[in-house]
């Protein structure tokens, strides 16, 4: 079918900046958005509603990987700012009365600004001083989401109406699947080109070395908080989308545990990788999913193996964070590239 | 210096740490177009200067004026938007990014295109990428570092990262480019390399450099004209010939007059 080159055959710089460089990359990944559209005409409604979780998870972890991977400051906040989306969403449907396609980037807008007020700290501080900082806003917002009844429904909660066009609503998995898939994909188009861009490129280099980064021009305060409201409105279009899907919100899903999830997922996927939040968000949205099934397979031979295991679940999957700490510190879209590396040079090692 | 207009106007610097003087009342001036050099002993504030010129540090007395325009308080950021570029004595890239993207960032000031064009990137925001990849090229074609263009930074050996830097300073299109020892830990083959590179960022580029370095041949070499400090004062200013001659001069930091020394 085709040849693959053994040199750089490009002629135009156009070429050499091309995102998918060969024309058998192009073909699988246009070939795989493709089918992500005719997917839930084939597959069985509880595997539509994991893949729905997976494309939420990819876009969280999207914009937790903007600050946090790309950006170098590490959000514990994740799961607060995912509160903020849903809830300033669901606000503006059920008490403005806003279609869920402008309520959903205002929430976005929403988040970016609560992002930036706890962002400002970044100035002063850095790495585990900024995470500690973070982590209040954590707190903070957690304790809003139960007293500002008026808006979040306290613990009970608030309903959140489903998107409409007309008078088709998106209530159902299959449905709200292509929202979310679409979301998604446009997130990670975002995503990508922003980091082949003037602002992405200045998030990097001030991950990287904040010192050089001001001599080259870039103001690191406005950066900072830069990357905090990017990241911040992508969480929160993530959260509104978590809200699309359940129909029903709770100050409980947005807890330090989910925020320690999404941290989780950009730290085994890879940080600074726009795959690697994918990669990070199919793996973490599956492993407890995987282990459930394992279960209930092994329950049929041994009928005390579900409770045992699902007593060590949470022991388990903090065994696999550890066992990728060392083993894959870079992730595993940095195991895919030496995967990738090897069968393309085989049998020769390099 | 025969006519040419005063680019950076040093005045009466006083900078201090706590109870420790790092410069105490220096003052020089820097000619458009020239190459000039700052030497001294270890600890004789050599780099203090380049940082209170480059905006990391702010003296806390003294006026720094480039261009006419005075900079003394202004952030590093400002600086490099006027034209003030540098390299610094320990390599200071982006090590987890392509050469490329270093070179990249060195553009960063006369990028326009900000997170909205550039997340959609198609237009605009892609013409001006290869605009200025191409500006950028030129310089990777100038430094000779085709070879790596793709390479990441962090992977690359020591004399490249130096090349590197060296290039994306460059990048930033500088009126004035501060060289903190470009020659510290290379071999003599990579050091005459950089002195080329420096003649010609001088000569055809039309950069004004001013240089630390410890290389006294090269700095003999190719100065124009050069300021000696000691103990954050100064004490010699001139041509390489009347630094050479004098007597507070020698007695600091050149030692005894061993013509093999200084000759190389």
């Amino acid at each position: 079918m085709s040849v693959n080159h053994c040199g750089d055959f490009k002629q135009t710089y156009k070429d050499d900046m091309r995102v998918l460089q060969t024309r058998f990359i192009r073909f699988w990944v246009y070939g795989f958005v493709a089918f992500l559209y005719v997917f839930p005409l084939i597959a069985s409604t509880y595997v539509v509603s994991l893949t729905n979780m997976i494309g939420i998870a990819v876009i969280g972890a999207l914009g937790i990987n903007i600050v946090t991977g790309f950006t170098g400051q590490i959000s514990l906040g994740q799961g607060a700012f995912l509160g903020v989306g849903a809830f300033s969403c669901a606000f503006f449907m059920n008490e403005w009365g806003i279609p869920f396609w402008l309520a959903m980037p205002m929430a976005g807008l929403v988040t970016a600004a609560v992002g930036m007020i706890f962002g400002i700290p970044s100035l002063r501080l850095k790495g585990l001083y900024l995470a500690i900082a973070t982590l209040a806003a954590q707190f903070i917002l957690e304790y809003l989401f139960l007293h500002l009844e008026g808006i979040t429904g306290g613990s009970n909660g608030v309903m959140f109406p489903s998107p409409q066009v007309g008078d088709f609503a998106f209530d159902t998995d299959q449905s709200i699947y292509y929202v979310i898939i679409t979301v998604a994909v446009l997130t990670t188009i975002y995503t990508t080109n922003l980091f082949r861009s003037k602002d992405g490129r200045a998030f990097v280099a001030v991950r990287d070395h904040y010192l050089s980064a001001e001599i080259m021009g870039i103001h690191l305060f406005k950066y900072r908080l830069l990357s905090f409201a990017i990241s911040s409105f992508i969480v929160g279009i993530a959260g509104s989308l978590w809200g699309a899907y359940t129909q029903y919100i709770t100050p409980e899903h947005f807890t330090i545990a989910e925020s320690i999830n999404y941290l989780a997922m950009i730290i085994i996927g890879g940080m600074g990788s726009v795959l690697g939040s994918i990669y990070g968000a199919i793996f973490m949205t599956l492993v407890p999913n995987l282990l459930s099934y394992g279960t209930s397979v092994l329950a049929n031979v041994w009928a005390g193996a579900g409770d045992l295991i699902m007593s060590l679940k949470e022991g388990i999957f903090g065994l696999i964070v550890v066992l990728f700490l060392i083993f894959e510190p870079d992730g595993l879209a940095h195991r895919w590239k030496l995967i990738k590396a090897y069968w393309k040079l085989y049998p020769f090692s390099y | 210096m025969d006519g040419r207009p005063v680019q950076l106007q040093v005045d009466d610097i006083h900078l201090s740490f706590g109870g420790v003087n790092a410069l105490m009342g220096v003052g020089f001036q820097v000619y458009k177009g020239e190459i000039f050099s700052i030497i001294g002993p270890n600890g004789a504030g050599k780099t203090s200067m380049l940082n209170c010129i480059s905006g990391r540090y702010h003296p806390q007395r003294g006026r720094i004026v480039f261009e006419g325009r005075e900079i003394t308080n202004q952030p590093p950021a400002t600086r490099a938007e006027i034209g003030i570029s540098r390299t610094f004595q320990n390599i200071a890239l982006f090590k987890g990014m392509t050469v490329l993207d270093n070179l990249l960032i060195g553009r960063h000031i006369h990028l326009k295109t900000g997170f909205l064009k550039g997340g959609i990137y198609l237009g605009p925001c892609q013409r001006e990428e290869i605009e200025h990849r191409e500006f950028v090229e030129d310089i990777i074609d100038f430094l000779e570092i085709e070879h790596i263009r793709k390479k990441i930074v962090g992977t690359l050996a020591y004399g490249l990262q130096k090349r590197v830097e060296l290039a994306r300073a460059l990048a930033l299109d500088p009126k004035l480019i501060l060289l903190d020892e470009p020659m510290a830990g290379m071999n003599l083959e990579e050091t005459e390399d950089m002195v080329r590179y420096i003649l010609d960022i001088n000569q055809e580029r039309g950069i004004t450099v001013i240089l630390v370095e410890h290389d006294m041949g090269v700095v003999m070499d190719i100065s124009d004209r050069i300021v000696v400090l000691d103990f954050g004062q100064k004490i010699g200013e001139g041509t390489p010939d009347e630094v050479q001659k004098n007597p507070d001069v020698v007695r600091a930091y050149l030692g005894a007059e061993d013509e093999t020394f200084l000759g190389r």
